[in-house]
């Protein structure tokens, strides 16, 4: 083959934005967080799993839930990572301050895990098991980042 | 079942391609599994290609690649997934009587983009993406809590590694090649907790295709035939807080119904060699026990006893695996290649003494659903 130069086309800077439909249960979820800084979750009615963040379908009895309950907003880390790694922020495209932590939280009365942010300042607290609380924004967002982080509770 | 595989074509898979497009590796995929059938592309009757729109960069991705996969004025359909999952439609085709020769592409160049922006596009936009979660911070709790519930070690986490590196220096399609300790990973930079970057599969460019035929057509040809004998695949939550993330429940479904289409009662025993879905080093365990080659926790143990090295009982990615190159999306149907390159004992210096052999692919975030196939050098 001729020994030749590979070109490469940038796709520029370019986005496309989405607007995202929440839709009711979501909706629900996120009034409660900004205007009341609690946690919504939704009911099975067969099974009685309670699902968070709430949805229409129970995804195990494949039936409408409709029945929301309060959760948390203290909870249990079901499981969590310490990112070392500078990723890049897929929000604002810059490289997020390492470490910091993610975890799944199972919030007191769910029974699924809520993901969010750890709070990673004394490494040696988080683990598996540890009683989390959710440190809340100053600002009311109506999104995921009405809660900054959950920190560990000694 | 009345269905083998006939050809099998791959290319390198290498850290950027980057003289070529997608079309151009499509193009070197297909007439090597064309060539290794003895076949020609009028012999090939329809065509599935498999990809994603957000790795390729664009939308309805099949469709760039159709010229180069033969498929002008062919039936051409395609699969956005795993290629365990396009060659499964391909079997579904093949099954139905309908058709007598499916080609199966999957391809996909990691180089080509950021890959944690991609698999953060993943996430549930509402509730996840903002957060930043991408597949290594999701698969990284994954083995948190998979190590956290079966006593699994960080040293048997690196000894996966060591295995499946070292078995790429005999395969000359792999991308990492190396000589590693249970050290080196150890001490490798901790990527996220307990995930250290040698724990991690590499980004990566590659295509892979296939050729799936039916019992009728195998007998008119001279290619030598791999049998297909069960493949099954099952899916579990979209939301990874619905799930016990520290089992594979959805791969244990899908591996009972391949088994059970395949006769086997125990595949400890009856399974000679698999090529597993390693994306990291955890995930290789954790699958292994998913597909009933090992008792649940207890695949780390089995490995340092060596049951799973080349020489082993049971060798597992004698190929090297998504650890020595990891090209999302054709991932498993390079599994599938493997071990139908086993199974006709053309493997190469990573050849094992095997006559029935399972593959696996997965697709969506941390396992979310399996495609198990067992394959048979006999019909």
């Amino acid at each position: 083959m001729e020994n030749i130069e590979y070109i490469i086309i940038e796709s520029g800077k370019a986005v496309q934005p989405f607007n995202y439909s929440v839709g009711m249960y979501g909706s629900k979820f996120f009034h409660e967080l900004k205007n009341n800084r609690k946690f919504v979750g939704v009911r099975c009615p067969k099974c009685k799993k309670v699902y968070v963040p709430p949805r229409k379908v129970c995804g195990d009895c494949f039936v409408e839930m409709k029945e929301f309950v309060e959760v948390g907003p203290k909870g249990t880390i079901g499981t969590f990572t310490i990112l070392r790694f500078a990723f890049i922020d897929p929000e604002t495209g810059t490289q997020k301050p390492i470490p910091y932590g993610y975890g799944f939280i199972k919030l007191d009365g769910a029974d699924t895990l809520f993901q969010h942010y750890i709070d990673v300042h004394d490494e040696s607290k988080v683990k598996i098991g540890a009683r989390v609380e959710p440190v809340f924004s100053d600002e009311k967002k109506g999104n995921i980042k009405d809660i900054l982080y959950f920190r560990v509770i000694d | 079942m009345e269905a083998a595989i006939i050809g099998v074509g791959m290319t390198t898979i290498e850290k950027s391609k980057v003289g070529e497009t997608y079309a151009d590796l499509a193009w070197e995929a297909v007439n090597k599994a064309l060539n290794d059938a003895g076949l020609g592309i009028d012999d090939i009757d329809n065509v599935i290609t498999t990809s994603s729109d957000f790795w390729d960069g664009r939308t309805i991705s099949c469709m760039a690649v159709g010229d180069a996969s033969g498929v002008r004025y062919k039936n051409c359909s395609a699969v956005e997934g795993d290629g365990t999952f396009g060659a499964a439609y391909a079997l579904a085709r093949s099954l139905s009587g309908d058709y007598k020769t499916t080609l199966v592409t999957a391809h996909s160049k990691g180089s080509e983009s950021i890959s944690s922006i991609i698999t953060n596009a993943a996430f549930d936009p509402i509730y996840e993406r903002g957060l930043g979660l991408d597949m290594i911070s999701a698969c990284a709790m994954q083995a948190r809590a998979y190590m956290h519930a079966t006593g699994t070690t960080p040293e048997q986490l690196a000894l996966v590694s060591c295995k499946n590196h070292k078995n790429a220096k005999d395969n000359p399609y792999a991308q990492l090649p190396m000589d590693i300790t249970v050290k080196d990973v150890l001490s490798s930079e901790m990527i996220a907790d307990p995930l250290h970057k040698l724990d991690c599969s590499p980004v990566s460019d590659g295509c892979c295709a296939i050729i799936i035929a039916n019992a009728d057509f195998v007998k008119k040809i001279k290619a030598k035939p791999v049998w297909i004998k069960g493949v099954a695949f099952c899916s579990d939550a979209y939301f990874m807080g619905d799930r016990d993330l520290s089992k594979a429940k959805a791969l244990e479904e899908a591996a009972k119904k391949a088994y059970s289409m395949a006769g086997i009662t125990n595949p400890q025993n009856e399974i000679n060699v698999a090529e597993i879905y390693d994306a990291f080093t955890y995930q290789e365990l954790m699958w292994i026990e998913g597909l009933g080659l090992a008792e649940y926790g207890k695949a780390g143990l089995m490995l340092e006893k060596g049951i799973f090295n080349r020489d082993g009982k049971l060798p597992v990615n004698p190929s090297g695996g998504l650890l020595s190159g990891h090209p999302v999306i054709a991932a498993g149907l390079y599994r599938i290649a493997e071990v139908v390159l086993q199974l006709r004992g053309e493997a190469g210096g990573r050849q094992v003494n095997a006559k029935r052999g399972v593959a696996h692919g997965v697709n969506g975030l941390c396992g979310q659903s399996h495609c198990v196939w067992v394959l048979d050098k006999e019909k």
